[in-house]
């Protein structure tokens, strides 16, 4: 375990990148930052550039149009980054799966390490999903 | 005359969804814009021809997360109109409950975010906070926040408690006071009147030169309203009215949405007095040859759906419509002339929704030269509230 990633875990700012989802883990997402669950209490807060990211937080089902975009943002972030997968279309590819247009699923293309599904996953869940990493990181069971 | 180019997009903080705005500026002033949309696209109508009309129901939800009730409402109209069946009553009122319980929290939703981009994150916060009712509500009748699978065609899949109504009721009737707090953090500040009022103006003759649907339309004095106009479900059962307003600014635009949190509101409450007992749903065999339309007036506008049957066990064609593919092409007419740091919010007043007009799209794509990031952008429009609210105590 890296020095960088073990300071990684002491608040996590995550950027939200959508891959073509329909929108309803992005808000579920939004209201992580809202005053009922407010994950700001942990440090972790959303930020707009990639360039500033711990965390990518994916959704959506990967599609022709997104994919070169998407790796593109992924070669920009600042190693190390931890991939977390959030919801049933970014962790398998949910009901896009036999589509024309959803040719690959996430894990295909970034190395995803948590995986939180759902449609969309409850804010709770989310948040669970986030300690399991931070322990995971930091090497406890 | 040197042009500049400001990209908004495809990833960009101000957006929950990838699009693509280019800004053609001269100083200050927007001078063009181009929208290129397709990052959604899912092939939504496509795989739809492969499901069963009931797993349907499930796909189409998944168009959108934010109005996921009003797909399978048209959709399901679409499906009584080709069956030409009659539903039951009580499963008209459980619809017609949900379908205005999604208009509340997806006008929330909105004016939070809208909060946000004008640098008002009290807004932002507190809109969101008020929101959560409504999400606990759904969650008590369908089991989940988002996507709550109610609909089927011919009826609806779930019934409402009895024993649960004195508590939506309290629930709904604690949020009123709290809609007259947003109605006077907006109508009454001068801050926010100043940013908004008679920014990204749309005319009566724009509004029905690019077809606008729903609040944008009725934000510019045109009273269109599916819901009024074409009655469905129990919308003629129960007594509201349609909220316009004049100006067609994001002001405007503002003060619609909130006035009709007042009506949903209201809506639901005389929905669960006056909901009748009895079946929820009809026992639909088989599928006649044909055809039918479906429409519902979604929190954004008029969705409208088409299904053509072969008289098998999925649709042979499917045709979405959503409100937002009207609206967002009004955003060329609304910005266009307005400043860089207003442009954040005039995009954003359409309420657009991305995800659900993305079914079908064929772009080319270029890159602008980069100039300002989008994290700028929204400092820009921040930094105007802050020099108006600062005028305003000297003066």
């Amino acid at each position: 375990m890296s020095l960088k990633l073990k300071a990684l875990t002491k608040s996590i700012w995550v950027y939200h990148l959508s891959t073509g989802s329909c929108n309803n883990c992005d808000i579920e997402i939004l209201d992580l930052l809202t005053p009922r669950f407010d994950v700001e209490r942990f440090g972790i807060i959303l930020v707009g550039s990639i360039r500033h990211a711990d965390a990518i937080l994916v959704t959506g089902a990967l599609n022709l149009k997104t994919i070169p975009r998407v790796k593109a943002i992924y070669d920009q972030a600042p190693k190390p980054c931890v991939i977390i997968a959030i919801g049933a279309c970014s962790c398998g590819q949910g009901i896009f799966a036999k589509g024309y247009n959803t040719p690959e699923p996430v894990d295909s293309l970034l190395p995803v390490n948590i995986y939180i599904p759902g449609c969309p996953p409850k804010p709770e869940a989310m948040i669970l999903g986030i300690v399991k990493l931070i322990q995971k990181l930091r090497g406890k069971k | 005359m040197a042009r500049n180019i400001i990209p908004i997009g495809p990833y960009h903080p101000l957006q929950e969804e990838p699009e693509f705005f280019r800004l053609h500026v001269d100083g200050e002033t927007v001078v063009d814009m181009d929208i290129e949309i397709g990052y959604n696209h899912r092939a939504i109508e496509k795989i739809s021809e492969s499901k069963s009309y009931d797993q349907v129901t499930f796909l189409i939800e998944r168009i959108c997360g934010i109005c996921s009730t009003s797909h399978p409402f048209a959709y399901t109209n679409a499906i009584d109109d080709l069956l030409g069946v009659q539903v039951p009553e009580r499963a008209l009122y459980i619809r017609t409950i949900i379908g205005e319980l999604e208009r509340i929290h997806s006008h929330l939703l909105w004016l939070g975010l809208a909060g946000h981009f004008l640098g008002y994150n009290t807004v932002w916060m507190w809109a969101w906070r008020y929101r959560e009712p409504i999400l606990d509500i759904f969650e008590r009748i369908s089991g989940n926040r988002n996507h709550y699978a109610m609909f089927k065609p011919g009826g609806v899949r779930r019934d409402l408690d009895e024993a649960d109504f004195p508590w939506i009721k309290k629930t709904l009737k604690g949020l009123l006071p709290k809609f007259d707090m947003f109605k006077g953090a907006v109508m009454d500040d001068p801050v926010i009147r100043a940013r908004t009022e008679g920014v990204g103006v749309l005319t009566k003759k724009d509004v029905h030169d690019y077809a606008c649907v729903g609040p944008t339309a009725r934000a510019s004095g045109v009273a269109i309203d599916v819901r009024r106009d074409d009655p469905y479900a129990a919308y003629d059962r129960v007594d509201w009215k349609v909220i316009t307003a004049d100006g067609g600014g994001v002001f405007a635009k503002a003060v619609v949405r909130i006035l009709e949190l007042y009506e949903s509101t209201n809506i639901v409450l005389q929905c669960l007095d006056k909901m009748p007992k009895g079946p929820i749903d009809l026992n639909i065999k088989d599928m006649p040859v044909g055809e039918g339309i479906g429409r519902h007036e979604a929190p954004r506008g008029e969705v409208f759906h088409y299904i053509m049957s072969d008289g098998g066990n999925s649709p042979a064609r499917h045709k979405v419509r959503a409100p937002s593919y009207m609206n967002i092409f009004s955003n060329k007419k609304a910005v266009i002339g307005e400043t860089v740091s207003d442009a954040t919010i005039i995009l954003a007043a359409v309420d657009p929704c991305y995800c659900c007009t993305e079914r079908m799209a064929v772009v080319d794509c270029k890159t602008g030269k980069k100039l300002m990031d989008g994290q700028d952008l929204i400092r820009l429009s921040q930094e105007k509230t802050e020099r108006l609210r600062n005028t305003r105590t000297i003066l």
